[in-house]
């Protein structure tokens, strides 16, 4: 049975106000359905207006779709009240694309990992599970009580990892998880994930537009263009003869990638 | 003083060629609040060169352009020279620097590089009026330069404000209004970095294609992509802690690095799924 269950998602945005009629509708998904299966690795790729971040938000009911459903091993995902949410998000964390934005500034490491512990409700010592989670991430205790200001990029992705993964999601969501990082700190980052995945069959879904890091990562790649996904197979498959016009067209950009050969 | 040119990329009197570079830097020095952030920096670049400067964040590559453009702290202690142009500017801030020698910036974050509440029209046409064109003369000129940079529809362009534009189109607007400024040189600092791939490779072909046209400026590109570096420049120095540690053709520097650190930034990029060996097959 499939973890999460998405079926005919549909979702558009209010178009520029006209002087006369009602402003245009603009779809940015158009009637989309997959599974993810427990513990996959997911890549989604696509250009800047594609419906990727779009996706990703309704998948994490932060934004509620004008049609279709998800559900998560069979019940329904509805956004609404952070309350009614509890038991979605102890299950599927998410790790935004801009960490430094994403932590708040006032708040210590060691704070900020403990904190939606305690709000989730989750029984443990929060303290020692953020230290540990903290650790698994290649932080050490030194860490604990600096402030977001105190960290590089790469350090504060990996406490926006640590956040997420403290609570032991079953799916994690990365939303560009390395864009904007050096290609060192990109490869300790996409190593993390892939070592979270391997010892705890974490899986994980991550938006990007640079398809060398989900070729790196991912073992199934969607490819969305114009709100829809024009080719979803195994990420070996698609890179060997990806079938779709865009797909080729997002290989040929990119640079020659190790799991291509 | 001994220096790598990157034309040739071996050790020779800077003295003889600054004259007629478009950006030299000699044993840039700087720190900041006492913290030796730049620690004897040079390269030369020629006119119509392009060079790559390759390193991790923090590694001084950004520091580096913000010397040559002028844009230091005023609190920053500077030692060693910058050139631009054959003009002597180490000690002189953007706005008190001659014309001809002002580098072009072109930056990651193109919101933050354009005025949101002016037009594009306003903003390319005020360059040109500076460089002595007359009102409808500017305006032919920036309709120009946006067919140049491969925009269509330039009178509509013109009349729009950055918001109205996407994330290429703006980048593409910031390479042309580095054009209208007729400057020797441009530095861009990432400008690829917040595109996506097919928009990426576009913007490098555009950067390619202004810099080999007759008379084109260099090109001094900031990044820590090496498919982009590999895509676009001939030659990189690859920087660490606020020193050069290598300086080498691009594809030597891709498939024989010498350097540790630069061995590592190789290593980075294979682990992140790039296959560097192929990127020059």
């Amino acid at each position: 049975m499939s973890f999460l269950t998405v079926r005919d998602l549909s979702h558009s945005y209010r178009g520029a106000r006209r002087m006369w009629g009602r402003a245009p509708d603009l779809p940015v998904l158009q009637s989309l359905s997959f599974d993810l299966a427990a513990g996959e690795r997911v890549g989604i790729v696509g250009m800047s207006g594609s419906g990727k971040s779009t996706l990703l938000r309704c998948l994490m009911a932060m934004g509620r779709p004008q049609s279709g459903e998800i559900r998560c091993n069979g019940r329904l995902v509805v956004m609404g009240r952070p309350a009614s949410l509890r038991w979605y998000r102890r299950v599927v964390q998410y790790v935004p694309q801009d960490p430094v934005a994403s932590l708040e500034p006032r708040m210590t490491v060691a704070q900020l990992v403990a904190e939606p512990l305690r709000r989730l409700r989750i029984d443990c010592d929060p303290q020692s599970r953020a230290q540990e989670a903290l650790e698994s991430v290649g932080l050490g205790s030194q860490y604990l009580s600096r402030r977001p200001d105190e960290l590089s990029g790469g350090q504060a992705q990996r406490v926006a990892i640590a956040r997420a993964i403290a609570m032991r999601p079953a799916f994690l969501m990365t939303d560009e998880p390395v864009s904007g990082l050096d290609m060192t700190v990109r490869a300790q980052v996409v190593q993390v994930l892939r070592d979270l995945s391997q010892t705890h069959g974490t899986g994980i879904v991550m938006v990007a537009h640079d398809i060398s890091v989900v070729a790196a990562l991912c073992s199934r790649t969607m490819v969305m263009e114009h709100g829809r996904i024009v080719e979803d197979r195994p990420t070996s498959e698609i890179l060997k003869a990806p079938h779709h016009p865009h797909t080729r067209q997002l290989l040929e950009a990119a640079p020659p990638l190790v799991a291509a050969a | 003083m001994i220096c790598y040119t990157i034309s040739r990329l071996r050790p020779i009197m800077v003295s003889t060629l600054s004259a007629y570079a478009a950006l030299s830097v000699q044993e840039l020095h700087v720190s900041l609040s006492g913290a030796a952030i730049l620690d004897g920096i040079s390269l030369e670049l020629m006119p119509g060169e392009r060079l790559a400067l390759l390193g991790e964040s923090g590694s001084g590559k950004s520091m580096t352009a913000l010397a040559a453009l002028g844009l230091l702290p005023s609190y920053a202690q500077v030692a060693g020279k910058v050139a631009v142009n054959g003009h002597d500017v180490t000690h002189e801030p953007a706005l008190s620097r001659p014309g001809p020698a002002r580098p072009a910036m072109v930056m990651q974050d193109t919101l933050a590089a354009l005025n949101p509440l002016a037009t594009i029209g306003y903003q390319l046409i005020q360059p040109l009026r500076r460089n002595g064109l007359g009102r409808v003369a500017a305006r032919v000129g920036a309709c120009d330069l946006i067919e140049r940079v491969g925009l269509r529809d330039p009178e509509q362009i013109l009349s729009r404000c950055s918001p109205q534009l996407s994330g290429g189109q703006r980048q593409r607007i910031c390479i042309a209004m580095a054009l209208a400024c007729k400057a020797p040189v441009i530095i861009a600092d990432e400008p690829t970095s917040a595109l996506d791939v097919i928009t990426q490779a576009q913007i490098l072909r555009l950067l390619r294609d202004v810099t080999t046209a007759p008379g084109g400026p260099a090109l001094l590109f900031i990044t820590h992509d090496l498919h982009a570096a590999a895509h676009l420049c001939d030659d990189a120095l690859i920087i660490d802690g606020g020193r050069v540690v290598e300086a080498a053709p691009m594809q030597r520097i891709v498939t024989a690095p010498q350097h540790a650190h630069t061995r590592r930034l190789i290593d980075s990029a294979a682990r992140c799924g790039i296959a560097c060996e192929r990127l020059y097959a």
